[in-house]
């Protein structure tokens, strides 16, 4: 039967890939198990690997926790974790994966679609059912248009962009159901070898695609990224750039916001010394709140920050850091 | 060997872009160009190629799309670049495909090619400016059944063997697979020759094969609206926004925006 043809019913249970390092869940997992608890269904947490934390899953909407193994290939490889994934949609009657927005989200999301015949939507703001479709918001066109994509089959693949939601754990979880899973791994996984990983050192600061608050470093920081650092600090947050600085070599490049570097949705946005380029502006448009300093009024990123200071960095930035150190005591 | 980049023409970033009241793009404006993204697969194709003797006896990159008539261009451009082949893959039928439809399609004329002579790597670019949703690489592999080694700043190609150093959000890694592989590259590494004005003017001489869906054996289902399984049900553009702040000065101005930040719950 064609898939699409029953109408597109949007039924099923949630099933959540949980996105985790060393044996610690991704904050970022977390939302999407809140997200998921909130649209009133089932919720499955796909762990891929052994020991999940399945109390903390389960305080954030997971009713069932799947452990996957897999065997026969690296576990961290896309199509590894497409192979886990299915083990447990085979299982049962899952209506919506949902996964994390990230290059590593989107990959997994892409073959489980192709393997699946399921409709992937992703840079997902929210999900909801609607006129029986599971559809999913996204803003595309470097932030200027708002659209709601509906999946036409009973699949839905969706992946979500970071602080969709805020990640709530909800009061009095009941025992989560711990379902221990083995996939034999597909012969895509097995023909890729890892011949080598390495850690990259990781800041004390929050991950950029992570967090909450952002504060990036353009052109106009002139090769000093001490001030970007120190305000992120008071403020708790990450430090970006734009592709400009870590061309330059201010910074290192894993630091990149933009389309080509890391896709960011922070609930503060905090920009110094950047245009705005468009370039740039695609990969942080769904920030929540947009600050920008800028001696430039053309600069195109007063067109779409919230609160824009037209002055000099030099002169805002240190007053800036320096008030809320003094407001905060 | 036998490369195959796979590129994209879409609507200039620079410029306005619009999306139709179905929900499709507004593509076809004179701006319209091949993916600035794809001109790092197209050189790091054309790099790995030449490492093993291209141009040469044996040795191809093809370049190939999938696109309106307009889309030509982005081949041609890959032929100024260097490419010995190009390929654009053409059918009212496909219009209205999402990423998944556009896959295959790609897929089926990979497949084709691979039939003609043995393909050793498919190099994409590390997303499309337009949808920028980095889908194609992944289920390319997963239509082909073949390997995938995506967001490559390194690659290197010997005894069938294909290498890739890639930086994934926490790790360096070294991965190897049998060729035939699907690549894709980040624009950190293959920063693109420019195309010189005699690669310019063969390139618009270069036979380029049109294949129809027919042509790929395809069925017209399985691609456009029909074979995609998402549809936009919502577009509208983003109203101009009305309670925007903007002041000039300089460090005077700062206690109003710490005051703003703490009504917003950060300070
Ligand atoms: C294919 C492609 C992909 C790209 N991907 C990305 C990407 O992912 N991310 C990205 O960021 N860019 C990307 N770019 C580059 C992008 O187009 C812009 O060039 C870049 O974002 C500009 O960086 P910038 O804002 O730091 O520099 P500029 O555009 O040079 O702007 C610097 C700003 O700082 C201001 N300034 C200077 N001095 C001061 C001062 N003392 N006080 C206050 N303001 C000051 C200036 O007025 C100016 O507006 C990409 C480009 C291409 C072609």
């Amino acid at each position: 039967m064609n898939e699409r043809e029953n109408g597109g019913q949007a039924g099923g249970s949630v099933a959540v890939l949980v996105d985790h390092l060393d044996g610690t869940v991704r904050p970022t997992a977390l939302e999407l198990l809140t997200l998921a608890r909130g649209l009133g269904r089932e919720v499955h947490a796909v762990w891929v690997g052994d020991r999940a934390p399945a109390a903390e899953l389960a305080a954030h909407g997971a009713d069932v926790v799947h452990e996957v193994e897999v065997s026969g290939a690296d576990a961290r490889l896309t199509a590894s974790v497409v192979d886990a994934l299915q083990a447990v949609l085979a299982a049962g009657v899952v209506g919506l994966v949902l996964v994390p927005s990230t290059f590593e989200g989107r990959e997994v999301a892409a073959r489980l679609a192709v393997r699946t015949g399921a409709g992937v939507v992703t840079g997902v703001s929210g999900v909801a059912v609607e006129d029986g479709c599971w559809t999913a918001r996204k803003t595309v066109l470097a932030g200027g248009w708002d659209t709601a994509c509906a999946v036409t089959g009973p699949l839905a693949v969706v992946a979500v962009a970071p602080h969709a939601v805020q990640a709530l754990a909800r009061d009095g979880a009941a025992e989560p159901v711990v379902v221990r899973r083995t996939a034999e791994a597909s012969a895509a996984a097995r023909a890729v070898t890892v011949v080598s990983r390495t850690r990259r050192p990781a800041s004390e600061r929050p991950p950029l695609a992570e967090a909450e608050v952002v504060v990036v470093g353009g052109r106009g920081v002139e090769g000093d990224f001490s001030g970007v650092e120190e305000l992120a600090d008071v403020l708790g947050g990450a430090v970006g750039a734009t592709r400009v600085a870590t061309d330059e070599g201010w910074i290192g490049h894993e630091a990149q916001v933009g389309q080509t570097g890391v896709t960011i949705s922070p609930r503060l946005y905090v920009g110094l010394g950047v245009s705005g380029a468009v370039h740039h502006k695609g990969g942080m448009a769904a920030s929540a709140t947009v600050v920008a300093v800028n001696n430039d009024p053309d600069a195109p990123v007063f067109e779409f920050a919230d609160y824009g200071i037209v002055g000099d960095l030099t002169e805002v930035l240190p007053a800036l850091t320096a008030e809320l150190r003094r407001r905060r005591g | 060997m036998r490369v195959v980049v796979c590129v994209k023409h879409v609507p200039d970033v620079q410029q306005p872009r619009s999306l139709r009241p179905d929900g499709r793009l507004a593509r076809g404006g004179d701006d319209d160009t091949l993916n600035e993204l794809d001109e790092d697969a197209l050189e790091a194709g054309l790099r790995t190629a030449e490492a093993a003797g291209f141009p040469g006896e044996g040795h191809d990159v093809t370049v190939l799309t999938v696109g309106p008539a307009a889309a030509v261009e982005a081949v041609r451009r890959g032929v100024a670049m260097g490419a010995s082949g190009a390929v654009h893959v053409r059918d009212d039928a496909v219009a209205g495909s999402d990423a998944v439809a556009t896959a295959r399609v790609l897929a089926a004329a990979i497949a084709e090619l691979h039939a003609e002579a043995p393909v050793d790597v498919v190099v994409a670019g590390m997303a499309a400016l337009d949808g920028l949703t980095s889908l194609v690489p992944a289920a390319l592999a997963e239509l082909l059944g073949w390997p995938q080694l995506t967001l490559a700043d390194r690659i290197t190609v010997a005894d069938g063997v294909v290498t890739v150093r890639r930086e994934t959000s926490t790790d360096v890694e070294e991965l190897t697979a049998p060729a035939p592989a699907v690549l894709s590259v980040t624009d950190q590494a293959f920063r693109a020759r420019f195309p010189g004005f005699k690669g310019i003017l063969a390139a618009r001489k270069h036979p380029v094969t049109t294949w129809s869906l027919a042509d790929l054996g395809l069925d017209p289902s399985t691609v456009g609206p029909a074979g995609s399984a998402t549809r936009v049900v919502h577009a509208a553009e983003r109203p101009e926004r009305a309670d925007r702040v903007l002041v000039t000065g300089d460090a005077e101005t700062v206690p109003a925006l710490v005051d703003y930040l703490s009504q917003k719950g950060f300070a």
